[in-house]
Order: C-alpha cells, then structure tokens, then sequence
C-alpha cells in the first residue's frame, strides 16, 4: 500500500488508450467499471482531441458482479464490433475487472469477431502507463507484423519510427521533425506507430530496414522484438538536442549504409548559447525530472549545449534507474529515483535550484516555491499541446528547447539592476516578468521566509543548536533577489551550523556568501 | 444491455425511458473535488488502485497548486496476494498522514471498487482507527466506488456517513433548520442571511468546520440545497428529523420556492418573507430577463451526469424560456423530485439511467442548440458541429439563489455567445 497525492503515471490501462487512441481503425474493449471513462477526458480535453477515444468501457456495476460481468463484456464487446467495424480490437481488464477474473481474451475469442482480437494482461497492480503502452504496442507488433519478411536493396532505404502514442510530449511535432530529417538523410518513412498507424499498416511493419526508437519507454519492447522478428535493428539515440541529433545521424547513417554527404538542416542552438547575451547562463543550477528519455537528453543539453550547472536529476522511469543513475554520477550528484510526488518537493526545495525543468508535476511545485519551470516531459496540461508547432527532437527541437527553457529565467542585465538597486520599492517579487504575483502565498514546508518570529526549521535534526537570525541579517536577506534567496538562506546556515554559530549576522551572511560564491 | 423501456409517470410530469447501455460519468470518488475544499480540515484517504488516484488527479487536475486534502493509499501486489495485511498497512498510512498533517481533525476513509470487490471492511477499520486518533482527529468511512456510487452520489453517501456522528438535539429543543449539501460558501453566507432576515436561524450540512456540525434531533426540519441526496435524507430521518419538500433553489422561482417551504414551516409572517427576499428576487429577475433574450426558444439537451438536470432543465425553460427536448439523469428519486417533475414541460423526453451509444445517436439526430455533456464527449461534439456545456462546471460554480441565478443562465449563454463571434 502506498500513500500517493499525485501520480506521474496512470495505470497500465491508460497506456494501452494511448496505443489505441493514436491509432486508426483499432477499437479497445476494455473491461471495467462505471467511471473509469474518465480517461476519456485525458484526451478529448488535454490533448483536444476532436472524437472520442476508440474504446468500449463495459461499465460494469454492483448488480452485474451478482449475475454475470462475462456476459457484460460479450455484449459490449459484439456490439462496440458492430457499431464501429474496427480492423482489429484489443481487449483488456481495468484494475476491478482484473480482481473479477473474467479473462476478456478468452471470452472475445468465443465471439468469433470477424477481424484480429489482441488479448492484452496489464497487471494493473505492479505496473504502470508507460508499461502498458509499451506491452500494448508490442502485442501489436507481434500479432500483426506477421512472417519475416524479404527486403530488396533499396537506392533509399525504408524505416519505421516506433513510439509516439496519444497524449505524449509534443509527439505529434517530433514526427514531423524526425520524418525531415530522415528524409534530408536519403532515407523514407515506412511506417510510423502507434500514432497514426491502422492495423494494416502494422502488418507492414516489416518491410522496413531498421527502426528509428523514438521513445524507448514505449517502443523498445516491440523494436527488441522486432529486432528479433524481421531482423532489423533499431536506433538507440534519442535525438533531442543538438549532441544527440548530430549522433542520431551519425547512428542512421551507419545502419543504412548511408554517405555522410547530404545537406542538413541546421539549429539556431549552437550560436544563441554562443552569444554574449547567454554569458548570464553559466552555471546557473538546475533541477531535472521527469521520464528516463527527456531527463537523459535535458541533462546533457543543460551541461554541454547551454552551460548550466545540474544540482538534482531524476526520474520516475524507474525501467531506466540506471542510466540516470550513472548520468547523475558524472555530475557528482545522486539521482532521484521515485514516483513520489513529495519526495520531488523536497529534493527541488533542498536543493535551491535557479530553473527547473519538470513535468506539470514540477511546474506546480515550483509555482509554490516559486522557482521558474519549463516543462519536459509526460505528464503535462493542456498547455503543453500548443497550437504551434513545436518539436523537442532534432534540429528545430533544439530552437524550441533553447527559448522555452531560457524564457522563464530573468534576463542578465534585468538581474543585475536588481542586484544593484535591490531597495527600490518596485522591485519587489511581484514586479517580476516572472509572474510570481499568481502564484498562491508560499507553502509553509520548506524554504518559506525566515522572520525575527519563526525559526528556520530546514535540517535541524542534525545540529544540537539551530542558528537564529539577526533582526539586521533578516532584513539583509531579505534584500536578496527572492529567486536566489532561498539558496542565499540555506548557504549561510549550513556554513553556520558548520562553525558552531548560534546567532546569524550581517556578517555571518556576507562570510557564507565569500566561501561559497562562485 | 442497451435497452429502453417507457413506463407512465406516477403522478404529474412526463413519461419516464428506462435506458441500460454504457455509462459515461464519473464515479463517486470524483465529488472529494469539491468536498475536499468545503470542509477545512477534513482529509479524504481513499483506499484504491492507481486508477482511483488519476481519476480525481485529472477531474481535479485545474486545482494542483494547492496541497490536496485527499490521498489514495494504493493497493498493490503484496495487499492482493495477502503477502501484507491490508489492515496493517492502512494503520500504517492514516498513522503517517495525521502525523504529516496535525491539522486535520476529521478523516474519510473512501471505498472504491476494488477496495469493495476484495471486500476490505472500511467500516471496521474506520472504528478501530477512530478508537486510536478520537478525539484529535475523527475517523469515518463511506464509498465512493463506481460499481456502487455515480458521480454525485458520492457527495450523498459522504454526508450520510457523517449524519450518525452528528451530536444529537434534545427532544425539547425548539425547532431548527438544516440546510443539506455542499455549497459555494458564498451562497452559504447569502442563505444564511436570507433566513435570519427571516428571524430563521439556518444550519448546514456540511458544515465548513468538523467540530462544527450541525446538530439534529425529532425538531430537525431539513431542506435539500442539492437534489442528490437520497441516502442523507433518509439518514437524517433515521435520526429523527423532517424533510421540507421543495423544488432546488436554482433561478429566481426555485429559490423563491426553496425559501418559501423553509419560511412556512416555520412560520415566517408573509410579510417578513416578501421583505427579506424583495432585493434578491428583484436583482434576479432583472439579470434572467437579459438572460431570456438570448435563451429563449433554444432547444437544450441533457446527458447524464449530476442529477442536476432535471432542476436545471425546469429552471432553463420557466424562466428563461429554453425547450429541454432530451433529459437524461442517472438515477430519478421520484420523492426528491416530485415538485420539480410537476413543473418540467410534459412534452420533454425524460430518462433514467445512460446508453451513451444511444444518447450519441438521438442528439445527433435532434440537433439541439446546447448540449450539456462530460469533459469525453464535449470536444468531439463540437467538432460535429453541437455547441456544448460540461456538466462538471456546474458541481464548481456558485449557481444556487438568487443572486446566481443570472450566472447560471449566463453559463449557457456563453457557449453560444462564442460560437456566434467566431469567424474562424
């Protein structure tokens, strides 16, 4: 049993909706109770998705368990045939119905429906939304992709990209991305899957040379299979940024056997990070968290292509623990590997970072500490689908990345007047571009104010005697910019706490500020 | 399964189908929404899978910012394969939560389906953890699961597991009033009001505080501010008290109605009653007459969702001149509705229960000029063309009294007032 306020991912189910969702011509049945149709709302109003979600719920109720639920997915399973003539159906349990053991595989194979029925297990009790769509997608894979296949040399080799689902980060865009791409490479899109792909296009899986791994956390089941299956292998860089774009071509070029001549498109990254207006960049800290794939690709961005220093990483993947473990390494940090919500809070509040780079999860905790976000990966809100188009993958990406992360930072001469002048009365928190002004009144937990009143209360347990405040060094605090005052505030009473000191001065804070500055 | 069936009516109002198919509506759980907020220092734990925690996370999704008094304890592997002791781990996580947060005096254990499937007892575990933290925080248990509860329901079956821990009213006690069910707290304050200029001192239930219940006793007379709430009633019945049937207080005549069966029995002067709600019913009447220039002769169409449709559609088509065609709710309480059935205009279709398959069908086929839906269907209605209202805005907008009345009138306005700006 654990204790959970939000959660990063849903359940196996919502996974294998957006397989299904993505896909055309696929209907899901799922098995399950009145109200778990509130995933379709995930799509139709998150995502803005202009027709309902293809899935039959049997909504089951009380007086069903007491006569028969199998009948009552029977029925609904023959009537969501009838009614929407898919080309294939996928059925599953939801969590309830996984208790009732009905075994909707076995019963839509007793209907005898007239197109494939692809049995899904989601274990609804160890396993999660990333998890399903990944089990989803390869149950697909391996039930449609049929015999290998025979492959002619082709003058531009043919691959399919594997991974984008409904509701995933700006999948839609990094498609198009990654499909120009390809094509500037001299090679041609086959397939691309789930998203957008009919059940006949799966059988077609095939007849492409090698796949392009989009999303690792989704895709890499099926590619492995497929790997094994059609005898194709299968990319394993993730290109987002400008690194990992330049390797991503390097990897495409080698499995297709391609010349290094083609012209490329180009990224507006390299030379934005290089202009002296981005010097105020440097060694600005960052929090990172979120899926393995975007936390390994921002971390590399932050460190090599924008100068950032990286105080936190982590990741809710926890597939991928790993990687992010060994990358957390080379940062001299350790990696944060969770899916709780609070233990996130508090890591990002210890760790006084100047930006963070989250999913909507961190957005709000940092709205409450009053940090500035972008947002970089699943789970997202309703803004993160923009109108425009905005990639994260390839070279476009990396222009998209660049001023979504740096937008929310104030700019280098702004924080220097700050700095300079920082007892004009407008120059305040609220006066900020930052917006800090909606955000609600800061969360009592961590880094909230000190005042002459309320002792600070962060990591007293180790210390004998916690440090009190000067009424002067309160108010010396407080003329620090609010963005960097919380790490202002912790420095100073670790480097107190650290000397024995029991009282905190001017002087106190000014000392810390030398030994720690930069 | 889809099935629909016309039996003819009890008493007044129209014929009622008896729809059987899909239904697409949130499960109780969803009303800790709105209830997490309304009592301030009450915590709602439910005991469920993963799915219970994304469902309230993405109905509640606009509301993260602030830390949530609600939480799910999530089953998993171990507590299925008896590997843990359910029990034992519930101690464990009510124990760790009231440490976390000292402030909550008053702690819902929520059922949901699995939690009812695997049969764990709430009830029993709701009294051995109340024996351990009562008196600093009070422990209950009600269901909010989808197998048993639809949506609103689960406000009912909250409130109904609060009334037996009511404190009890002496059988001398003069009479009192009880208002039942969750309101914005400003309509709270303006009935309040109301009442006292009525010389009428009004409780309510719930109250904003847990120590702060109302009580009731045999000189309890209540009256329903929402019309979802069979099972309180009949527990606060159980303990004594006396419902006031009224129509709901939405729109100037409902909520006129609503004050006038409260002030009757209790005996409010004419005179008292018309001078205390004069400026309300004054203010009301002017913001719907605005209101019925843009409304009138529209045709509106009701999904299943809230039980709120059935007072709304009475209240669009007196008073601001709508034509309900297609009025769907999931469950019809004749008693709850009786005076509201008798004022709904007997040529409106009227339902009971969800075949959304078959609802899809008829509202493509009647083409109406809004359609009130869920969050699922309403984009895609729009992109066929359907102006559409989410049902769930009106669970989260002060609509009740007269006061509100031009701001619920306005909701439906808004829909079509966009669509006839839009160029694009």
């Amino acid at each position: 049993m654990q204790l959970t306020l939000w959660t990063y991912e849903g359940p196996p189910h919502i996974g294998a909706m957006r397989v299904a969702t993505g896909m055309k011509g696929l209907h899901f049945v799922l098995h399950a109770p009145q109200g778990d149709t509130y995933a379709d709302l995930l799509f139709t109003m998150i995502e803005r998705r202009a027709e309902r979600p293809p899935v039959t719920y049997t909504t089951f109720q009380a007086r069903d368990l007491g006569t028969d639920t199998a009948e009552v997915f029977k029925d609904a399973a023959r009537a969501a045939y009838e009614r929407h003539q898919p080309r294939a159906i996928i059925v599953g349990a939801s969590c309830t119905a996984e208790l009732i053991q009905d075994d909707p595989g076995g019963l839509a194979k007793t209907l005898g429906l007239p197109c494939p029925v692809i049995p899904l297990e989601l274990s609804a009790y160890s396993r999660k939304e990333n998890w399903g769509a990944a089990e989803t997608f390869y149950r697909l894979a391996r039930g449609l992709a049929g015999e290998r296949k025979q492959r002619p040399v082709r003058p531009r080799p043919l691959a399919n990209l594997l991974g984008p689902t409904a509701l995933g980060f700006r999948h839609r865009d990094d498609v198009i991305e990654i499909t120009k791409l390809l094509n500037a490479l001299g090679v041609d899109v086959n397939v691309v899957a789930p998203m957008g792909a009919t059940p006949d296009d799966l059988t077609r899986l095939g007849d492409a040379d090698f796949n392009v791994v989009l999303y690792p956390e989704i895709a890499l089941p099926a590619a492995q299979y497929l790997e094994k299956a059609q005898g194709q292998p299968y990319t394993k860089t993730v290109p987002i940024g400008i690194g990992a774009t330049r390797e991503f071509i390097a990897e495409v070029r080698k499995i297709a056997n391609l010349p290094a001549d083609a012209e490329l498109p180009t990224s507006n990254l390299p030379w934005w990070s290089r202009s002296v207006d981005s010097t105020y960049l440097t060694g600005k800290r960052v929090f990172i968290f979120g899926d393995a794939t975007h936390v390994l690709a921002a971390e590399k961005i932050a460190r090599e292509e924008i100068g950032f220093d990286i105080v936190g990483i982590g990741t809710y993947s926890r597939e991928f623990a790993r990687e992010v473990r060994a990358r957390a390494e080379l940062n001299g940090i350790e990696a944060l590997i969770t899916d709780d919500y609070l233990d996130v809070e508090k890591a990002i509040a210890d760790a006084h970072p100047e930006l963070v780079l989250g999913t909507q999860m961190e957005r709000h905790i940092s709205k409450r500490l009053r940090l500035p976000c972008a947002v970089i990966s699943a789970p997202t809100h309703v803004q993160d689908f923009p109108a425009r188009y905005a990639p994260q993958m390839g070279f476009e990406g990396a222009n998209v990345i660049f001023d979504s992360w740096v937008h929310p930072l104030m700019m280098g001469l702004e924080e220097h007047l700050l700095g300079m002048f920082r007892e004009d009365s407008e120059f305040h928190e609220h006066a900020s571009h930052l917006g800090a002004s909606s955000a609600p009144a800061p969360a009592p937990i961590p880094a909230a104010e000190p005042t002459a009143a309320a002792a600070p209360t962060a990591a007293a347990a180790s210390s004998p005697v916690e440090p009190q405040w000067t009424e002067e060094a309160t108010k010396e605090l407080k003329k620090i910019p609010f963005f960097v005052r919380g790490k202002a505030r912790g420095n100073t009473e670790k480097y107190a706490r650290e000397r024995g000191l029991t009282t905190i001065s001017v002087g106190t804070l000014y000392d810390a500020k030398a030994h720690y500055g930069r | 399964m889809n099935e629909s069936v016309s039996i003819r009516p009890h008493g007044d109002g129209p014929a009622v189908h008896h729809e059987r198919g899909q239904r697409s509506v949130f499960c109780g759980l969803t009303g800790i929404v709105w209830l997490h907020r309304k009592i301030q220092d009450a915590f709602f734990l439910v005991v469920g899978s993963r799915t219970c925690a994304h469902l309230i996370q993405s109905a509640a999704g606009v509301m993260i910012f602030a830390e949530p008094r609600f939480a799910t304890a999530i089953l998993d592997q171990r507590d299925l394969a008896g590997l843990a002791d359910v029990h034992d781990e519930l101690d464990s996580v009510v124990g760790r939560l009231l440490e976390r947060r000292p402030d909550i005096k008053l702690l819902f254990l929520v059922g949901s389906c699995p939690s009812e499937v695997i049969k764990i007892d709430l009830v029993r575990a709701a009294q051995r953890l109340n024996a351990k933290h009562a008196p600093k925080a009070r422990v209950i248990s009600y269901s909010g699961s989808g197998i048993e509860k639809t949506f609103t329901e689960g406000e009912d079956a909250c409130l109904a597991a609060l009334v037996p821990t009511l404190p009890a009213e002496p059988a001398t006690a003069a009479p009192s009033l009880m208002v039942v069910g969750a309101l914005a707290d400003i309509v709270e304050d303006q009935f309040a009001g109301l009442f006292k200029d009525m010389g009428v001192d009004a409780r309510f239930l719930p109250a904003r505080r847990a120590d702060a219940m109302p009580a009731v006793g045999p000189n309890t007379r209540f009256i329903l501010a929402q019309p979802f709430l069979a099972e309180t009633a009949r527990a606060l019945e159980a303990r004594g008290a006396r419902r006031i049937a009224a129509p709901y207080p939405l729109g100037a005549e409902g909520t006129t109605l609503w004050l006038k069966a409260a002030a009757e029995t209790f005996d409010v002067p004419a005179e008292k009653f018309e001078a205390a709600i004069a400026p309300g019913l004054a203010r009301a009447q002017m913001t719907l007459a605005r209101q019925r220039e843009k409304l009138g002769g529209k045709t509106i169409f009701f999904f299943p969702d809230s039980q709120l449709e059935i007072p709304l559609a009475r209240f669009l088509a007196r008073e601001v001149g709508m034509k309900p065609v297609d009025v769907s709710t999931p469950y019809l309480h004749r008693a709850l509705m009786a005076e509201e059935l008798a004022m709904l205009p007997a040529e409106t279709r009227l339902n009971e229960g969800s075949d959304v398959d078959a609802q899809l069908d008829r509202v493509r086929e009647k083409r109406p000029d809004i359609t009130v839906c869920g969050l699922g269907l309403a984009n895609p209605l729009e992109a066929e063309g359907l102006t559409t209202k989410w049902a769930i805005e009106l669970l989260f907008t002060p609509i009740q009294g007269y006061d509100q009345a031009g701001d619920l009138a306005e909701l439906f306005t808004r829909p079509l007032a966009r669509r006839s700006r839009l160029e694009v």
